[in-house]
């Protein structure tokens, strides 16, 4: 096992590496560079020379590429291009208040997709089962700007309990702050709840359809025991591989609910930066959401490898 | 670059052929609601297809003096934030979202089929290296790829399609691939290949009837995820521009009514989730019926 999840680990950093040169070269090779990006149409030859030498873009890309990996490590990221502020100083605020968002869902939606699929296994076909089964369809069809607009509305323009828009200040009390990321929290929480519950559903379901479950059936054993003894740690497996994978998904509900609630996160600092072609603070950003993304999927997988007997123990 | 992973019951599951197991319970019929779902998705391609020329007004035309309108005063639907008409923009915008995502869909299938099959039936070097390739793409959540993409390309109608079928088919290829491997090692493909025939006769002949219903039923969900990823990357303002009508980009645009209670931007909302959760539910029936399971990581 320890072979396995070493060779899984150094996969992980590998793609990590791949990633980091995709982003790098994704935005910095392909056409139109950041000195005609900062200056617009009409820049002069001169003056786009100028801006090259002062943000060193002269010198050959994988000089800079292996700059810009060294600052990553020490967090030197540079100047963000449209306001002039240090990258580090700005995702050192922008940071804490995603990850605050992101903390919060999986908090309530974690537990809650566990309860929601265990009971809906448990008791298949029933009305609960098909309930669950119909009402996370709904869910996953649903955009999240749909589910936003119509918690919106519900919450902020007809009840007037929550305000419309996440604005989060510095001295905010812990009620203000509360009630700023109810609503987001919210819409993420639907987002992310409907595929994990469907998938923990699945994954108990193939648990209690296998012999071993059927046997102790035949054997007598009370309800609740073959549920506690024999179903539930044959399903962690699949379902810690389950919540990993959903908290990757996080990483795309984000960008739309940030931007959606003008919450001042990550995800809204790297929008604006697409929309003004601040390269700098994308290369950021991406690369901190993908870190996350494939930190979690690895998570997954070591948890699938932790879990499962036979790759504890190969023959 | 989840090689090392125990494969899940799913993965394992066949594509549909051979013999039928008699035991087996009867196919669902579609019913009611199943044929409602059929009922939208042909209503908003009759509209996507038709519409436009017998919307009451152009998508732009800025038709009256009030902002958000409430439905059935200014208009069927209401005016939006400029004064212009939901309704015909919902009819303009069936159009571009429809068919910017079915466009893209379609490449991605193209290009994603093709490479997956290529690369299932030649094996060896060639399997390695598109394989490879391809789980970098994969590390990737799809939005930040496209947000990546728009920041290096600019926003444009052809750069969001390219960047739409670029993201679904890297995923595209990871299904196809694995299909094509399930089928490549059957008796009738080893007759085959004694047989002589080349390699891509045997992918059109063999191997492409044999996962048709498996990536018909791909299709379905693909389709969803493109229309949800375009309407994502306009709703975030770097997709299609305006004036043009997109419905993510309507929404967006009318977010701000829905602090007062208008319903310009739950409309367009409305609208995408009709069309993704009619899909959804088909594909659902669809798999029900024909007992072949998309691994559940392939899902969305």
């Amino acid at each position: 096992m320890f072979a396995l999840i070493v060779r899984r680990l150094v996969l992980g950093v590998l793609t990590l590496f791949v990633v980091s040169i995709l982003v790098f070269a994704g935005t910095e090779i392909l056409p139109g560079d950041v000195a005609e990006a900062v200056l617009g149409q009409g820049a002069t030859e001169e003056t786009v020379a100028a801006i090259r030498r002062d943000l060193g873009l002269d010198r050959p890309a994988p000089v800079r590429y292996f700059e810009w990996l060294a600052g990553l490590f020490t967090g030197n990221l540079g100047e963000s291009l449209a306001t002039g502020r240090e990258i580090s100083n700005i995702i050192g605020i922008r940071l804490p208040s995603t990850l605050l968002l992101g903390g919060a869902t999986a908090a309530i939606a974690v537990p809650l997709a566990l309860v929601l699929g265990l009971f809906a296994a448990m008791h298949p076909s029933t009305l609960y089962d098909r309930g669950i089964t119909i009402g996370t369809l709904w869910l996953i069809s649903g955009p999240e700007f749909l589910i936003a607009t119509l918690l919106v509305m519900l919450f902020a323009v007809e009840l007037r309990w929550l305000p419309a828009v996440a604005y989060l200040s510095d001295d905010a009390t812990l009620s203000q702050a509360f009630r700023a990321l109810a609503l987001p929290v919210m819409t993420l929480t639907f987002a992310v709840l409907a595929p994990m519950t469907r998938m923990t559903r699945a994954a108990v379901l193939s648990v209690l359809s296998s012999p071993a479950v059927e046997m102790a059936l035949l054997k007598g054993v009370p309800r609740w025991r073959i549920i506690v003894r024999h179903a539930l740690p044959n399903a962690i497996a699949p379902i810690a591989n389950v919540i990993a994978i959903n908290l990757a998904y996080l990483v795309s509900g984000v960008v739309v609910v940030e931007v959606l609630f003008s919450y001042p996160g990550m995800a809204k600092l790297m929008v604006d930066g697409v929309a003004v072609r601040d390269i700098p603070t994308v290369q950021t950003c991406a690369m901190i959401f993908c870190a996350a993304y494939v930190g979690l999927n690895l998570l997954a997988d070591l948890s699938s490898i932790v879990s499962n007997p036979r790759l504890r123990h190969p023959k | 670059m989840s090689d090392d992973r125990p494969p899940t019951p799913d993965e394992r599951a066949t594509p549909e052929g051979g013999i039928r197991d008699p035991t087996r319970r009867r196919p669902p019929r579609l019913g009611a609601i199943g044929w409602l779902a059929v009922g939208v998705l042909v209503f908003w391609f009759v509209v996507a297809l038709f519409g436009p020329a017998a919307a009451p007004y152009e998508e732009s035309d800025i038709v009256t003096q009030t902002s958000f309108g409430s439905p059935g005063e200014e208009g069927l639907l209401g005016s939006d934030y400029l004064g212009r008409d939901v309704a015909s923009r919902v009819v303009y915008g069936a159009r571009m979202t429809l068919g910017l995502a079915l466009t893209a869909c379609v490449l991605a299938f193209a290009c994603g089929v093709t490479l997956g099959f290529v690369a299932a039936s030649l094996g060896g070097r060639v399997d390695e290296a598109l394989s490879r390739i391809n789980d970098a793409f994969l590390a990737f959540p799809s939005i930040m790829l496209a947000l990546i993409c728009i920041s290096a390309l600019g926003t444009s109608l052809t750069i969001l399609v390219l960047t739409v079928s670029f993201i679904e088919a890297t995923r595209v290829f990871r299904i196809a691939r694995a299909l094509c491997m399930n089928v490549f090692v059957q008796d009738f493909v080893e007759v085959s290949r004694a047989r002589g025939e080349s390699v891509w006769w045997i992918m059109g002949n063999d191997i492409l009837p044999n996962t048709l219903i498996a990536l018909s039923t791909d299709f379905g969900l693909r389709f969803t995820y493109s229309i949800l990823l375009v309407s994502s990357i306009s709703f975030l303002g770097l997709g299609v521009q305006p004036p043009h009508a997109d419905w993510g980009m309507m929404v967006r645009e009318n977010l701000g009514g829905v602090h007062f209670g208008a319903t310009a931007a739950l409309i367009p909302a409305l609208a995408i989730f009709s069309v993704t959760l009619s899909i959804n539910f088909l594909v659902d029936w669809n798999l029900s019926r024909s007992d072949i399971d998309i691994p559940d990581e392939l899902i969305r």
